[in-house]
């Protein structure tokens, strides 16, 4: 039995360490730990909830939007306020651009180098690269002479001796296996795909003012004016510049992303056999069609038990609970406990090695993660849950893709559970939201043609119209799955403040009843070839796309000092 | 292969020499530099070996990383920073584990003095530094090693520049800038913002390639070809400040005009940074741009003094001129005195500001502040 760690766990955002035990050339037992803690929701107690979005937004920089549009939800239920068609119409618009431009990052940057082998791409024939190329797409920068051009470009990168962060990695490990060819296309893409990715994000910059960490919202809606007269407001020059960058975003997803995704995925077939994980799928939603509390969502809420597709239970925030049996924190009623998310208890109690450490006490205590359960078990969320669930409920244009998907790599629906799955339902999500873009930027300038310029629910802008006392819940579907924050206000300021994100769920560690996490029932049974050289753990875990920044909060209930502070 | 692979790569990248020196100027006049300046800076930038950068990531969101990426002036920017051997950044190495670990060390060991850190994110002192570890090691003690054998470093963002968003009170992990965290560290500069602008970063790397040194900078170490001017006096609404036209609701005739968002809680007057010039994403925007009032996210403990964001300047305590907003308002708009009024204004912000922050600041022991940030304006 050979014990491997990975620390950290590279090409993903924040800091994640993996350990896990390794036995005849596959995982037989995996621990996965959150290794940073900033304590933001003990910093919010006591300020103004209008705040609040500021704050938790910058719990992550890569899904940047996700914790403010969150935290603007949370704060409007509490009090009551109602943002008008067309800030639903500017959120939509902010969140499904960052995750159409998340994805394709994760794809390119984060997780390609995983099954790409760059050494590789520098023995590729051009002319048979061009060939494979235009065989899946007609991509217009598919040349021979293109494809020359990037081959050189990396040979001379090489050869210059410098490797800078393609350094000391896997290169030649057996466990990749694409041709020369398809690893030189992908590595020009990654290139392309970095361009792209620049260029597609000034969205954000004409709906937010700037990415990343956007700056225009709003409890009770937007702060971005729409006048079609006026030059300090979005009109028309801005409609039609955001329509020029969904087209093109739409073109290169549907004329890159998608063909690279099933080239690469046709070479990693048996991927389809590992990684399942837990099995189990929670998602609350995204993306409402209309306002009110009870709006259609363009991709709907629901909750998959043990793979099965048939049955889409309803969502019920009140099974939501949370352990920290594994976790460095202490539970008044024991650690034995589960804890729904608006009682939301949290006193830091770290027992795990003084650093420098080599090994964590995977008996005990050994993540800054909680354990979030539905119902007493663990839920994987995600582009993967939310197509699953979006497929198992009858979304025609979801339903019609994922079939697409499994044609085209002749496999069966239960290839989905995997982690190859994963990547694949990612793709496809990114296509299905690219494609929706244009909609709400078509309805929106219907609104500011008819005169509907409202931006914000003003009536509850001053804090001597809410409640003495109030409590609400905000829910959202980042890049990386379901996310919600609990807030309870009184007399104008959080009183409490909770936040249950995406890698809390996939990430976190064991439960009371023993019961692994996602991330760790997923690595179980992955090969490795070599321990020294664990490829293969990374493939699981970047399928994930993990976000460790987002995972880890705190809230002390009774306001006592967390912890001695030692200022030095 | 130095020179003559730059070259080519400028052309093959659709660039010529021309557009390239075109660049060099452009960037000597951001950095405020002679116009023989371009010249050297081309220089520097063709014939230097590949300097090594190694990207430190602690308490941080990774939005400066995201923010690198957003490189504007896309290709030349591109082969600037390509141009750096970037040999440590978690968020973009192919190597994880032991491996990225070696990477790290074989430059702190290899070329001790030799390379440039970039630190994002702040950095816990609490409970013996188990806030956050890489490796099984702490924050603290990574950035002592790395950051103490380094030719220069660059504190990015507001959290590794001063404490930000996880030293905000009551800072429930002991979270320390790294000017505190590693006292002594020499070439230090300060890059913050929530995150900070990629041209600045840029700005910041060329002139130190070019000449051995950072940029002159103020009383925070921010440098002041980026942070030398206030946002109000660049802002594109100054005129409307003047003139004491205001934003009254979110939304309003005055919002859609483009009105001056003072009253809805801007702190563009106590704020320095070039947000107004040099603006966002290749600059599409800036955050006043898009109608939402600036958070002063580059100051010192923005997160403390700047909040409630949304409460216009002089209900902070200790202004000096509460309630007087209005009738700022009302001079400006009789036209009697209204350039005097703002800059008055201004100044007191300032003054508090910076009394604020020296309070602060000493009583983290830094180093004592001079008065050159008064001379400014």
């Amino acid at each position: 039995m050979t014990h491997v760690v990975v620390d950290p766990v590279t090409r993903i955002e924040g800091h994640l360490r993996i350990e896990a035990e390794v036995d005849g050339g596959a995982v037989q037992d995996a621990w996965s730990s959150s290794t940073m803690f900033r304590g933001i929701e003990a910093i919010l107690k006591g300020r103004d909830p209008r705040d609040a979005w500021a704050f938790t937004q910058r719990i992550c920089g890569v899904c940047t939007t996700v914790h403010a549009i969150t935290s603007i939800r949370a704060v409007e239920n509490a009090i009551g306020a109602e943002p008008p068609p067309n800030a639903r119409l500017l959120r939509n618009l902010i969140m499904a651009s960052q995750m159409v431009q998340d994805h394709v990052v994760h794809f390119y940057h984060l997780h390609a180098l995983d099954w790409v082998d760059i050494v590789s791409a520098l023995s590729a024939d051009p002319a048979a690269t061009a060939g494979l190329a235009q065989s899946i797409s007609d991509w217009p920068l598919s040349s021979v002479s293109y494809f020359t051009g990037v081959r050189n470009r990396v040979q001379q990168f090489v050869e210059r001796g410098q490797l800078g962060p393609f350094g000391n990695a896997y290169w030649g490990h057996s466990a990749y296996r694409l041709p020369p060819e398809a690893n030189l296309m992908a590595v020009a893409h990654y290139l392309e795909a970095l361009d792209w990715q620049r260029d597609f994000i000034r969205i954000h910059a004409v709906l937010g003012g700037k990415n990343p960490h956007l700056q225009s919202f709003l409890v009770g809606g937007m702060a971005t004016p729409l006048d079609p007269d006026k030059q300090a407001s979005i009109n028309m020059t801005s409609i039609a510049f955001m329509q020029g960058l969904i087209r093109k975003a739409k073109t290169f997803v549907e004329k890159v992303y998608i063909p690279d995704l099933l080239a690469v995925a046709s070479f990693y077939k048996d991927w389809a056999g590992y990684g399942k994980g837990v099995g189990n799928y929670l998602v609350y939603g995204e993306y409402p069609e209309a306002d009110g509390a009870n709006a259609p969502l363009f991709l709907p809420s629901g909750v998959i038990r043990n793979g099965d597709l048939s049955t889409v239970e309803p969502l019920d925030p009140a099974k939501i609970t949370e352990y920290v049996t594994h976790s460095w924190y202490d539970y008044e009623a024991g650690d034995g406990e589960g804890i729904h998310p608006s009682l939301g208890e949290t006193s830091p109690n770290y027992t795990g090695p003084q650093p420098p450490y080599d090994r964590l006490d995977i008996e005990g205590k050994y993540s800054w993660l909680k354990a979030p359960r539905y119902d007493g078990l663990p839920m994987e969320v995600g582009p993967l849950s939310r197509m699953l669930v979006a497929y198992g409920s009858g979304h025609p244009r979801v339903q019609e893709l994922v079939g697409y998907a499994l044609g085209q790599l002749g496999v069966g629906a239960e290839a989905l559970f995997s982690t190859l799955g994963r990547v694949a339902a990612r793709g496809l999500e990114t296509l299905v939201l690219a494609e929706k873009l244009e909609d709400w930027l078509m309805e929106l300038a219907d609104n500011m043609g008819r005169g509907e310029l409202e931006i914000a629910d003003n009536s509850k802008w001053d804090p001597s119209n809410w409640p003495e006392e109030c409590t609400g819940a905000g829910f959202h579907e980042a890049p990386r799955g379901a996310l919600g924050h609990w807030v309870h206000i009184k007399k104008g300021e959080i009183a409490r403040y909770q936040c249950v994100v995406p890698s809390t769920w996939n990430a976190g560690p064991r439960d009371a009843m023993g019961q692994a996490g996602p991330y760790e029932a997923a690595i179980i049974g992955n090969p490795v070839a070599d321990p020294e050289q664990p490829l293969e753990i990374l493939r699981t875990v970047h399928s994930f796309d993990p976000c460790m920044a987002c995972g880890v909060h705190v809230l002390d209930p009774k306001g006592r000092e967390l912890v001695k502070v030692r200022v030095q | 292969m130095s020179e003559s692979w730059f070259i080519e790569e400028l052309e093959r990248r659709g660039v010529s020499r021309r557009d390239f020196l075109g660049f060099c100027g452009v960037m000597t006049s951001v950095l405020a530099l002679p116009r023989s300046a371009g010249a050297q800076i081309a220089e520097a930038i063709e014939t230097k070996e590949k300097p090594t950068l190694v990207w430190l990531e602690f308490q941080d969101c990774a939005g400066n990383t995201e923010s690198f990426l957003r490189a504007s002036r896309p290709t030349v920017a591109d082969i600037v920073l390509d141009t750096i051997s970037v040999d440590y950044h978690e968020t973009i190495m192919a190597a994880a584990g032991h491996q990225a670990e070696a990477a790290l060390a074989g430059v702190v060991e290899g070329k001790p003095g030799a390379y440039i850190a970039v630190v994002e994110g702040s950095i816990p002192t609490g409970e013996n530094g188990a806030y956050c570890t890489i490796g099984g090691r702490s924050a603290q003690d990574i950035a002592r090693e790395v950051c103490g054998g380094a030719a220069a470093t660059i504190a990015i963002g507001t959290c590794a520049a001063f404490g930000g968003l996880p030293a905000a009170a009551p800072n429930p992990t002991g979270a320390l800038s790294v000017a505190d965290a590693v006292p002594g560290v020499k070439n230090l500069i300060n890059l913050p913002a929530c995150p900070a602008n990629v041209e600045n970063l840029v700005g910041v790397i060329v002139y130190y390639l070019t000449f051995n040194r950072f940029p002159k900078a103020d009383r925070y170490k921010r440098p002041l070809f980026a942070y030398g001017k206030s946002i109000h006096d660049n802002c594109e609404r100054r005129a409307h400040f003047d003139a004491g036209q205001y934003v009254e609701k979110w939304g309003d005739e005055g919002h859609r005009t483009g009105y001056c968002l003072y009253k809805m809680g801007c702190k563009g007057p106590v704020s320095y940074q070039n947000c107004p010039n040099i603006r966002w994403n290749e600059g599409t925007n800036w955050p006043i741009g898009c109608g939402h009032p600036c958070i002063g996210c580059a100051e010192p403990d923005f997160w403390d003094k700047m909040t409630p964001f949304y409460s216009h300047l002089p209900s902070f305590p200790g202004f000096g001129l509460h309630a007087n907003v209005d009738r700022v308002g009302v001079w400006a708009t009789a036209g009697v005195a209204a350039a005097f009024a703002a800059h008055g204004f201004v100044q007191l912000g300032k003054r508090w500001m910076y009394a604020k922050a020296d309070e602060s600041a000493a009583a983290k022991g830094a180093k004592a502040a001079t008065e050159k940030k008064g001379e400014e304006s």
